[in-house]
């Protein structure tokens, strides 16, 4: 084991974390952002999720025939996102239309898929569900901060409570609507991975080539 | 001491190992507002010639006089003729105190008050443009360590006359700062956008505050005084009932009518064209192919016919003169950075934007300008117009060799 459980939990938080520096799940980022609600109840189906298929997968590890084990995986991934769903549905319904087919979609996220191969797969069933939910927990903290932003800026509230009162109610705040359109998340992440980058020097990617300068012919 | 010498003596500061090092763009900056730059190229090959950037870059600036001035003096005309509509009492401002005050007046037809009103709207839009985007500039210039570039003054007057008089000025900083960040430094600077940055700023503008950008009343700058602007009369109504409200195409072509404070003048952009087509600034492959591409696919939807869409019989030479056609293709689509780099790329280029121009205007509900958009859409294709003009060249040139061996 090369990671304490500590690290496994705390490790995909910031230094590795699957939407800044592994750019995955990116697509689900933009589409339940808009408003802080949604994606808290998003981030939480993320996090049992990839925590539970990983302890799962991880309980199971020996007994899947490796040539079929993408697919054994995905069973047990669409069979935790269908209950998961169902729970939504029951408890937060209005919350459950607006993610629409986003929770579905969790079983294509490449987080949970990923996580199943790259380290389920190999390890024992605690250290797995631990490292399914700091995973989990590194794509919720980029989802919220993403989430705050758009919904501050854009609609003036957080939570659905006003912060910036708009003008439309006799306030001082004009929402930028361009934070409520999806592209927004897409200026929003690039500027989070630019400053996390810059934070972590160790983050940046070597340049593929270099632009000569004169000076060198 | 002279400058020069005061220069000379502060140089040293700057240079590497000096106090202010980092604070080297910035000194190179002031100093080549007074001299020319003293940089020269120490190895091979030696290209000679007078045309640097900051020539490029002001001749743009020069090209943009005459819409300047065309801005201040509609820009006033449009508010002074509204006022006198909609009657003086009901309005209060500093703009029309200081008129008052100064003795000029609010009267459409007084040539001198029109320019001054356009002028009060004008300067602080402009003068916030520059300040806010300048920091903007200087700050990444002095992070990264390159140059402040002349390109900006050009980002700068073209932002600032593509946006309506009425446009609050934390809207002006935010747009240009988004411009300038995005549009430009974030991909390496000057020479290095793909996108417009002007126009990057102005379409964050557009989705961002869309009550502000778009619409019937905000393009004269008077509260509660309503009027569409040319394009949308002629989405809702068709061109036809343009002369309903007082709108001839020699009005469009002249630019007396509302619209965004530089864009409203087709003479004015000519005038501007010809400027940057007899300095070879512009290339006019990319005028050329966005005027036939305006003009065929224009033709092409004139023949077509619709019964329910008036925007398809509107012919040619109205697309030409109304919205912010002209002022895109004079000084947007002819940018040379953003465009395509090859000949016929640039044909290519310039038929694609003139085509998506009359599309989205026409054929799309949501938008009633196009250029914009167009604009950025052909600046996104324009490196894969080059690759496949280059591709088939060189796959051409690979068939003649096979030939003569």
């Amino acid at each position: 084991m090369s990671q304490t459980r500590k690290q496994l939990l705390t490790d995909p938080l910031v230094d590795n974390n699957p939407i800044t520096l592994q750019v995955l799940g990116i697509c689900s980022a933009l589409a339940v952002t808009s408003s802080l609600n949604v994606a808290f109840v998003m981030s939480l189906a993320v996090i049992a999720v990839c925590g539970f298929s990983s302890l799962f997968i991880s309980f199971l590890r020996h007994y899947i025939p490796n040539s079929i084990r993408i697919i054994v995986q995905m069973v047990i991934i669409a069979s935790l996102v269908i209950l998961v769903d169902q729970i939504i549905k029951a408890y937060a319904y209005e919350i459950s239309k607006t993610l629409s087919v986003f929770v579905g979609l969790i079983i294509t996220n490449c987080i949970v898929m990923g996580r199943a191969e790259a380290f389920a797969m190999k390890n024992k069933p605690f250290e797995s569900f631990v490292d399914g939910v700091g995973n989990g927990l590194g794509y919720s903290l980029l989802l919220m901060s993403v989430g705050v932003i758009r919904e501050l800026f854009g609609s003036g509230s957080l939570f659905g409570v006003m912060i910036f009162e708009p003008v439309s109610n006799g306030g001082w705040y004009v929402p930028n609507g361009l934070l409520l359109l999806p592209p927004s998340a897409f200026f929003i992440i690039g500027f989070i991975i630019w400053g996390v980058r810059t934070w972590k020097k160790s983050q940046v990617e070597v340049r593929e080539y270099k632009i000569q300068t004169l000076e060198e012919h | 001491m002279s400058l020069r010498n005061y220069f000379h003596s502060l140089e040293p500061h700057f240079e590497k190992g000096g106090k202010y090092e980092k604070y080297y763009p910035i000194f190179e900056m002031v100093e080549t507002i007074f001299f020319t730059s003293n940089t020269v190229t120490k190895v091979a090959p030696h290209a000679r010639s007078f045309v640097d950037m900051k020539r490029v870059m002001t001749y743009v600036v020069i090209s943009t006089i005459p819409c300047i001035i065309w801005a201040l003096y509609n820009t006033g005309l449009q508010t002074n003729s509204a006022l006198a509509t909609v009657g003086i009492e009901a309005q209060s401002g500093w703009r029309i105190s200081l008129l008052q005050f100064t003795g000029l007046g609010i009267s459409p037809e007084s040539l001198v008050s029109n320019v001054f009103h356009g002028l009060l709207y004008f300067l602080p839009i402009y003068l916030t443009t520059l300040i806010a985007g300048g920091i903007c500039e200087v700050t990444f210039a002095t992070i990264r360590g390159h140059e402040v570039n002349e390109g900006f003054l050009v980002s700068s007057m073209l932002f600032a006359l593509t946006l309506p008089a009425s446009t609050p000025l934390w809207q002006v900083a935010l747009g240009i700062a988004f411009g300038v960040v995005v549009g430009k430094e974030v991909f390496g600077g000057t020479g290095k956008n793909f996108l417009n940055p002007a126009l990057t700023g102005r379409a964050f503008l557009y989705f961002a505050y869309p009550a502000y950008m778009s619409g019937d009343s905000i393009w004269t700058p008077v509260d509660g005084y309503s009027g569409a602007t040319s394009l949308g009369i002629a989405a809702a109504e068709g061109y036809e009932s343009l002369s309903n409200y007082g709108i001839t195409w020699a009005d469009a072509f002249f630019g007396t009518i509302q619209g965004s404070l530089g864009e409203t003048s087709t003479l004015a952009c000519a005038i501007g064209l010809v400027f940057l087509l007899l300095t070879k600034i512009a290339n006019y492959r990319m005028v050329v192919g966005c005027l036939l591409g305006m003009i065929i696919f224009s033709s092409f939807l004139n023949w077509v016919g619709s019964d329910t869409n008036p925007m398809f019989s509107m012919p040619w030479y109205w697309h030409l003169v109304i919205g912010s056609y002209a002022f895109g293709l004079v000084f947007m689509v002819t940018e040379p950075v953003s465009g395509s780099h090859t000949n016929l790329g640039r044909y290519i280029y310039g038929a694609l934007i003139g085509f998506m121009v009359v599309m989205i205007r026409v054929l799309n509900p949501a938008f009633p300008e196009g250029m914009m958009l167009a604009i950025l859409f052909g600046n996104i294709f324009a490196p894969l117009i080059d690759h496949f003009v280059v591709m088939a060249n060189i796959k051409r040139r690979t068939k003649f060799n096979v030939q003569t061996q």
